[in-house]
């Protein structure tokens, strides 16, 4: 990989993200009485979105708003700039890194589809729980105003198909419950709490929900690694894997691409550690898969554009042993990444497969650094879960690495999701995900018989209180 | 590393650490209060909905599921509630409960909280805080029940994992 040519930025970045944080400070400061300042700082993002399709709507809202008086449309106009300047930023460090791994993307656009109209009601509920946000700003935070999204959320969370707004909310809400008041606080996650909020109040209007175009794939599923992310009450797991399409299979073109496959469910806050694969293992065979080193052979799979497998176990059966290595050393070159949704673009969705090797380990400060083709890439050690035989000690003895290419705040860093090591004069592998399908790892087994112990009294005190 | 400001990734809520949940199954830092519920020793039907305030008189409560008094909660803290201190210090770090219910010891531990805590000669009887509490711990339960999907969510890229404790 060229790592060296993610070093530069892309032109225009630093001033779309200039505007963002413009936007940032008001949030923080709350649009009730909003004070010169804040009336600045979204005339800064007005400004930056002035030649867009965008401008005369949200010129509008800004003027509104800076008046104390923006109403929801308004709000959203907001948003909708905010995400438009991330979703540039987006593309100009996604070209950035097709050209450092030098593989195809993906040619195809993945147009998101109308959806039905469904739940309009807590859609409404949600979008006028966002607005009071913005109106308060974090400085106003206070418990009734956290409060206010309780009811929505209770509602929202049993509906699979409002799943993933209220996974999104329900996560947002407890970090702003944890901070109140927030007269108190000395600091503010200004980006990511703006980040949150203008995504939310996006997937709240019509369309906001809808999946994009889907296909049916047949083909050979080779994986390459897993990502874990979880709040207090939600866990998904992500399998990243090349698809290799059975001939004449796919709209798109027969070649290898990438996709994932996504598992993941709501769980009480203190299902932690293996609880979560334990959660999530029985709704997708491919964390048997993953953790046997297999391949999988799909029939009919539901693909959508994005790249993300539909996951049915039905639909899936047991294949060869596969080895992530080989796949990313011989395969991975030639798969073409998969596009994002127009409403899906930003930074934060960066999560591309590389592989890294001939690397030398380093440190910058505390941070862990691969320097490849010249160019030290911060380690990302953090979000390697920690019910799993990676650590941070075994990347820095590693001499190749599966990861996923992400960004944040100017700077590309890599996330590991297995390593090649020498262990006793013997090549080995080491997955972040090898315990997911389940482990024979004597710590394994102990993180799991803990694990299981948690949700056997949870379960029994569910079933033993609840609907009384 | 990102500062924090300025990072998508930012993370605000240290992850909870892993405890042992039979004796007390739910604890938690929320509406003012250290609160939550305590399985009973002798009746597998009953829990105790136990909770101190961290309103400076360590305001304080405890009665069962069916809205019985504790008799062990009358004039000060009875055994669920000490329980209660331990749980939510294994599960919360020592440090984040002490801070929550504004007690100032030198070196925080369950048995430093709960000593600056009864120093007070806490008194004062909360009967209030037992319904929304054990409401609380059902919806929490609920958790459990809510179907898993296989559909991407997105926005979980926001929710990174972290390797620090609490």
């Amino acid at each position: 990989m060229r790592a060296d040519l993610l070093a530069s930025k892309p032109d225009g970045l630093d001033e779309a993200i200039a505007a963002v944080d413009a936007f940032d400070q008001a949030l923080v400061a709350g649009l009730v009485r909003p004070q010169p300042a804040q009336a600045a700082g979204l005339a800064h993002l007005a400004e930056a979105v002035a030649g867009t399709p965008l401008a005369s709507r949200v010129a509008e809202a800004t003027e509104k708003a800076a008046a104390g008086v923006a109403g929801e449309d308004h709000f959203v106009a907001l948003a909708a700039a905010r995400t438009a300047l991330l979703g540039a930023a987006h593309d100009a460090l996604l070209a950035q890194v097709h050209e450092a791994t030098g593989r195809p993307a993906s040619a195809a656009e993945a147009a998101q589809a109308t959806g039905s109209e469904a739940a309009r009601n807590l859609l409404t509920a949600a979008r006028s729980w966002l607005s009071d946000l913005a109106r308060v700003g974090w400085q106003g935070l206070d418990s009734d105003v956290v409060a206010g999204s309780a009811q929505v959320l209770s509602a929202m969370l049993p509906d699979p198909s409002l799943r993933r707004l209220a996974v999104l909310l329900d996560g947002f809400a407890a970090e702003l419950a944890a901070s109140c008041p927030g007269a108190t606080m000395e600091r503010f996650p200004a980006r990511r709490w703006a980040d949150l909020w203008s995504r939310a109040l996006l997937l709240t209007l019509p369309g906001g929900l809808a999946p994009t175009a889907i296909e049916n794939a047949t083909g050979r599923l080779l994986p390459l690694g897993i990502d874990l992310q979880e709040h207090a009450t939600a866990v998904q797991v992500q399998v990243h894997a090349v698809f290799e399409p059975a001939d004449g299979t796919g709209s798109q073109s027969s070649g290898p691409r990438l996709v994932r496959a996504s598992v993941s469910a709501p769980k009480p806050d203190t299902v932690l550690g293996a609880g979560l694969w334990q959660m999530l293992r029985p709704h997708m065979s491919l964390l048997t898969a993953v953790s046997e080193g297999r391949a999988m052979e799909l029939t009919d799979m539901p693909l959508t554009a994005e790249g993300d497998l539909i996951w049915s176990d039905s639909r899936a059966r047991r294949g060869d042993p596969a080895d992530p290595f080989a796949t990313a050393r011989v395969v991975l070159p030639t798969a073409a990444d998969a596009p994002t949704a127009p409403l899906g673009r930003h930074p934060a969705r960066i999560a591309v497969p590389v592989f890294l090797e001939g690397y030398a380990v380093g440190k910058d400060n505390d941070t862990l650094t691969l320097t490849v083709a010249g160019h030290p890439l911060a380690v990302d050690a953090d979000r390697i879960p920690v019910a799993g035989p990676l650590t941070p000690e075994t990347i820095a003895a590693s001499g190749a690495c599966i990861g996923l290419l992400r960004w944040d705040d100017g700077a590309f860093r890599v996330q590991p999701l297995a390593v090649e090591t020498t262990i006793k004069k013997k090549l080995v592998a080491i997955h972040a995900g090898a315990w997911a399908g389940g482990t024979t790892d004597k710590d394994g087994v102990k993180a799991e018989k803990a694990a299981t112990e948690a949700i056997v009294v949870l379960v029994e005190r569910a079933g033993r209180l609840l609907r009384k | 590393m990102p500062e924090w400001e300025k990072s998508s990734t930012a993370r605000v809520i240290p992850p909870a650490r892993p405890r042992k949940l039979a004796k007390v199954p739910f604890v938690e830092l929320a509406d003012g209060r250290l609160q939550g519920v305590v399985s009973s020793g002798s009746d597998i039907e009953r829990v105790y909905v136990s909770s101190v305030a961290a309103d400076s008189i360590y305001s304080f409560g405890c009665s069962t599921n069916n809205n019985r008094p504790c008799g062990g909660a009358r004039g000060s803290f009875c055994n669920h509630i000490i329980a209660l201190i331990n749980e939510a210090v294994l599960q919360y770090g020592p440090e984040r409960v002490a801070r929550y219910l504004r007690v100032e010891v030198e070196d925080p531990t369950a048995q430093a909280i709960t000593t600056a805590m009864l120093a007070t000669r806490p008194s004062h009887l909360d009967t209030k805080a037992a319904a929304s509490v054990f409401s609380r711990f059902l919806r929490h339960l609920a958790y459990l029940e809510l179907a898993a999907t296989t559909e991407p969510l997105p926005e979980m890229q926001w929710f990174p994992p972290t390797r620090e404790v609490a």
